[in-house]
């Protein structure tokens, strides 16, 4: 039988507001436990929160970039349920009344198909803290500094059907996000996590299948992975007379293996509620109108300006603007050197070859942008040629320094000298006299082909520093004498 | 000087009669000597107040002090005040010391008033007769074989024994103006929001309101003065000015309307209390006021609804006592299911577990719709009543509790008898009026309240309604007669 997939994804996204939600602590990460809690965050008797405006402001940013409907009044309600890293016992977040109302992404998969996929609403909501389980003997240490960081989580409709449209619309929503600076993306830290919801059903048939969740994934890849292992499981029990539970699952990225974690019939009784603690957040046309106008500017509208103004042809500006990392870091090289072009073709070349190989981000890029406006530079004013450029190029990945050191260092600066090209000229055409004599003889069409070991011989004896350009004018001369 | 009002301690602590450590010191002797009697105090801080005392002083020397500066007063033990324990008449919190101020906590202490101490409580607010508090009840220095009423059970009777000029309080169905009435006191609810709940120990977020116990209006005044703040950090509190509440008290209350419901008056109301009520609003006609005759028709509906609403909301605000960062936990637990289980089921009390049951349950799939939302309609039934009524009347004026104080055990056995006592006062909370209670006469020599509800805002109004009733009556000057003994 053939099966069709069905995948929504909820996706949790940390706004980066500098201070939470329903308090005045700070979200910076990677603080000693509990540093960063305060009374608020703590639970305290008595202690009440006073909403973040920052995180509404982010959350209609979101939603105007998603093409939604912004909800003008929206409502926080508390979501009872207890675990020890939930200090108050109920997490705040919004469920009837939400900020953003539905939307759509559109995304460009391979081959130049497009796919939309519907946004069914995004909510504002506090994140819990973090319970760790290691190095206290038996005993779970609470960490509260994540507790009422502000999140937005963001809700799709059943719309992807293979795991390359989920992960290319977490890398979109990744992108929008990071565009937008609400969030700064650090998915190991964190800031970006997703649940898939994941169901299969018999091609043509128009019910939804039974689906499993599958929690807190953090790494496209491990979505990637977690949705096919799913996918495969499911038809595996379907093909064998099995039906599915229903249920949440764990993936483990470094086990590559997934586990229930619990089923739907131990599922919480939430009792939902308005919280009385905080009033309905009621945003007007005006103050909708005026995020809009703050708004950074959105990926499509920078892949539109890298057409338009830098003379990118579209594929290559859809490929740089994929992610907010490389759409900076071409900006920054195109500025740096006034090539867009030359910047582009080495960034999606031979930067994007390196980095893919050593397994780094561009973030990690071991050459900055203005470096590779260095090493352009050395192109277009001749000092190097291309060939010698890519040479250069490895030697600044491994660390030797920015272009001009390292042709310096090597000796790689091109020899356009007429008077040393000459001399190298007449080398090669007395140690090569019959090849020289069957030049002469041959017929003009032949001739350009056989130029080409003539070239060959005065690179190499200029150990390739040569000018290839003022070689072959120099040859041609020289062998029509 | 435990006979002097506020507004007296004032005068003589500026014509230096006494000082403040005089005054502090008598009153910490007479906690001493007699609060045995009553158990209105949970905790004392006498070194607190000493310390508090001789900085009033000295800033009383200085002149230009602030109103309340170098008068003591005590704090229901709801209220979060820094290194001391608050806690909130429960076992919960028995080890609980807050390290920080609530609003109102820090507003008197800026204003240089005394703390004497934190007053008992129903366990979390919960409780019509200081019967639930785990520090054992409070006894009503009218009878001591009676309850104080409740929530604020400590500070009336406190304030009633003379153990204390005033008190805060907090109110979610009548907590404030029922100890009050059954105390012989005056007692205040503001409106919803004009009071900053930050640092009050949440019962029903939507419902509780601070407010002050004291022996007549003019010293609520007093009191008000520094009770009322806008706090951001409150989202709920309203951002408006806080008038001067002791500048209309004297205003002339000719030609007000004040409205009586019929509801106020029908089965359940002691006959007795009725006459004493009857009388009371038949002097304010006296007094150039005009009586009329109103409905609020969804009456009936408070109790009920206010059972669904206030347990809801404290069914999630009690979530946090879970035994892991602070507070009563268990001991050994063997997980972290038995945790919560012996923590909760050990540190709460039964009226609180009852509370959090029955809110949980209105909270339920399948529930909340028959319950919590249609106890949510019926409070906008309810407020519109109200808005509908203060059309036509300044001020609506009834009985403050159906009987006066009762006996201890008399309804700890049937809950529902017990919620019954708020049946007059739990409307004004779920339609966030200001309502005050004042004495109005004696019932078998325990004391009657009567009841002020206002618009909203109108505290001035009720205070100056109530201060010229006592400028008029003498029951106001009544003296528990334990309290003299």
């Amino acid at each position: 039988m053939e099966w069709e997939t069905v995948i929504g994804l909820e996706v949790h996204v940390q706004l980066a507001t500098k201070s939470k939600i329903f308090s005045g602590a700070s979200t910076a990460f990677g603080a000693d436990p509990n540093t960063q809690a305060c009374a608020v965050d703590l639970a305290l008797p008595g202690t009440l929160p006073v909403a973040n405006e920052g995180a509404f402001r982010y959350a209609v940013m979101f939603g105007l970039a998603v093409n939604a409907e912004i909800g003008k009044r929206s409502v926080f309600e508390r979501k009872n349920y207890f675990y020890p890293d939930l200090p108050k016992g109920y997490q705040t977040t919004q469920l009837a009344e939400p900020i953003v109302g539905p939307g759509h992404v559109d995304l460009e998969l391979d081959g130049g198909r497009t796919k939309r996929v519907r946004i069914h609403h995004a909510h504002l909501e506090e994140d819990a803290g973090k319970s760790l389980h290691e190095d206290f003997h038996g005993m779970t240490g609470i960490d509260l500094n994540r507790a009422g960081t502000p999140l937005i989580e963001v809700v799709t409709e059943p719309d992807m059907r293979n795991a390359e449209e989920a992960v290319a619309f977490a890398k979109k929503l990744h992108n929008i996000v990071t565009s937008l600076e609400i969030c700064d993306g650090e998915m190991s830290q964190g800031s970006m996590r997703f649940d898939v919801n994941v169901s299969v059903r018999p091609k043509g048939e128009e019910k939804l299948g039974t689906r499993t969740e599958t929690k807190n994934l953090n790494s496209f890849r491990f979505m990637e992975e977690a949705i096919e292992l799913e996918v495969e499981r499911q038809i595996s029990v379907l093909e064998s007379g099995g039906t599915i539970v229903q249920e949440t699952r764990l993936y483990n990225g470094d086990t590559k293996k997934a586990r229930s974690m619990r089923t739907k019939e131990d599922s919480n009784d939430y009792r939902y509620f308005p919280c009385p603690d905080l009033l309905p957040i009621m945003l007007d046309d005006d103050y909708i109108e005026s995020v809009r106008q703050q708004m950074p500017e959105l990926p499509e509208e920078r892949r539109q300006r890298f057409i338009n103004d830098l003379g990118l042809s579209d594929y290559d500006a859809t490929q740089l603007t994929s992610d907010r990392a490389t759409a900076d870091f071409f900006e920054a090289s195109a500025k740096a050197s006034g090539e867009p072009k030359l910047a582009a073709n080495w960034i999606m070349a031979d930067l994007a070859a390196y980095l893919n190989k050593q397994e780094l981000s561009i973030d990690q890029s071991p050459v900055s942008p203005e470096q590779l406006a260095g090493l352009i530079a050395r192109i277009k004013d001749n000092t190097i040629s291309s060939k010698i450029a890519k040479t250069v190029f490895e030697a600044m990945c491994a660390g030797e320094g920015d272009a001009d050191a390292v042709i310096d260092a090597r000796g790689l600066k091109q020899v356009s000298d007429t008077g040393a090209l000459e001399k190298i000229v007449d080398e090669v055409i007395a140690n090569n006299q019959a090849q020289v004599d069957n030049y002469r003889n041959a017929d003009e069409a032949k001739r350009p082909k056989m130029l080409g070991f003539f070239v060959g011989q005065v690179m190499k004896a200029s150990k390739g520093q040569a000018n290839p350009q003022a070689v072959n004018e120099i040859l041609l001369k020289k062998l029509s004498d | 000087m435990h006979t002097k009002t506020i507004a007296e301690l004032v005068q003589g602590l500026r014509s230096k009669a006494f000082s403040s450590v005089e005054l502090t010191r008598h009153y910490l002797e007479r906690i001493q000597a007699r609060d045995a009697t009553y158990n209105s105090y949970i905790t004392v801080t006498p070194e607190l107040a000493l310390a508090q005392a001789e900085a009033a002083d000295a800033r009383l020397a200085q002149g230009d002090a602030p109103a309340l500066c170098g008068v003591p007063i005590a704090h229901k033990d709801i209220f979060c005040t820094n290194g001391v324990r608050t806690s909130c008449g429960s076992k919960m919190l028995d080890n609980f010391i807050a390290p920080y101020d609530a609003t109102i906590v820090d507003n008197y202490r800026r204003a240089g008033a005394v703390t004497l101490g934190k007053t008992n409580m129903d366990e979390f607010a919960m409780g019509s007769s200081n019967e639930t508090s785990y520090y054992g009840p409070v006894k009503n220095p009218w009878a001591t074989d009676c309850v104080p009423g409740g929530s604020s059970g400590g500070s009336a009777a406190a304030v009633s024994a003379l153990l204390a000029p005033g008190a805060t309080a907090s109110d979610t169905g009548g907590s404030i103006r029922q100890p009050a009435a059954l105390c012989g006191l005056t007692g205040i609810k503001p409106t919803y929001g004009r009071v900053s709940r930050w640092g009050m120990i949440a019962f029903a977020s939507s419902l509780d309101q601070a407010g002050v116990l004291t022996r007549t209006a003019e010293d609520a005044a007093l009191m008000m003065n520094d009770l009322a703040s806008y706090d951001p950090k409150d989202s709920t509190c309203v951002e408006m000015p806080v008038p001067d509440y002791t500048a209309e008290l004297n205003n002339p209350i000719k030609g007000l309307t004040i409205g009586v419901p019929k509801e106020y008056f029908s089965e359940g109301l002691d006959p007795k209390t009725a006459q004493i009520v009857e009388d009371a609003i038949k002097l304010y006609e006296q007094l150039g006021a005009t009586i009329k005759s109103i409905s609020l028709p969804h009456t009936h509906l408070a109790v009920p609804a206010y059972y669904v609403i206030a347990p809801a909301e404290c069914s999630a605000n009690l979530s946090r006592f879970d035994g892991v960062r602070y507070g009563y936990r268990c001991e050994d637990p063997k997980d972290l299911t038995d945790m919560y289980m012996r923590t909760r089921s050990e540190g709460f009390g039964e009226e609180v577990k009852r509370r959090i049951l029955v809110g949980t349950y209105a909270l339920s799939t399948g529930y909340y719709d028959a319950y919590y939302n249609k106890a949510q309609q019926v409070r906008r039934l309810i407020k519109r009543d109200f808005v509908e009524a203060f059309e036509s009347v300044d001020v609506i004026m009834g009985p403050t509790s159906p009987s006066p104080a009762f006996a201890f055990g008399a309804k700890t056995k049937d809950p529902v008898a017990m919620y019954l006592e708020d049946i007059y006062t739990i409307a004004t909370n779920l339609a966030g009026l200001p309502g005050l209670s004042i004495p109005c006469g004696l019932v078998d020599n325990k004391p009657v309240g009567l009841q002020l509800i206002g618009d909203y805002f109108a505290e001035s109004k009720l205070l100056n309604v109530a201060h010229q009733f006592q400028q008029a009556t003498d029951h106001h000057q009544q003296v528990a007669p334990s309290a003299l003994d």
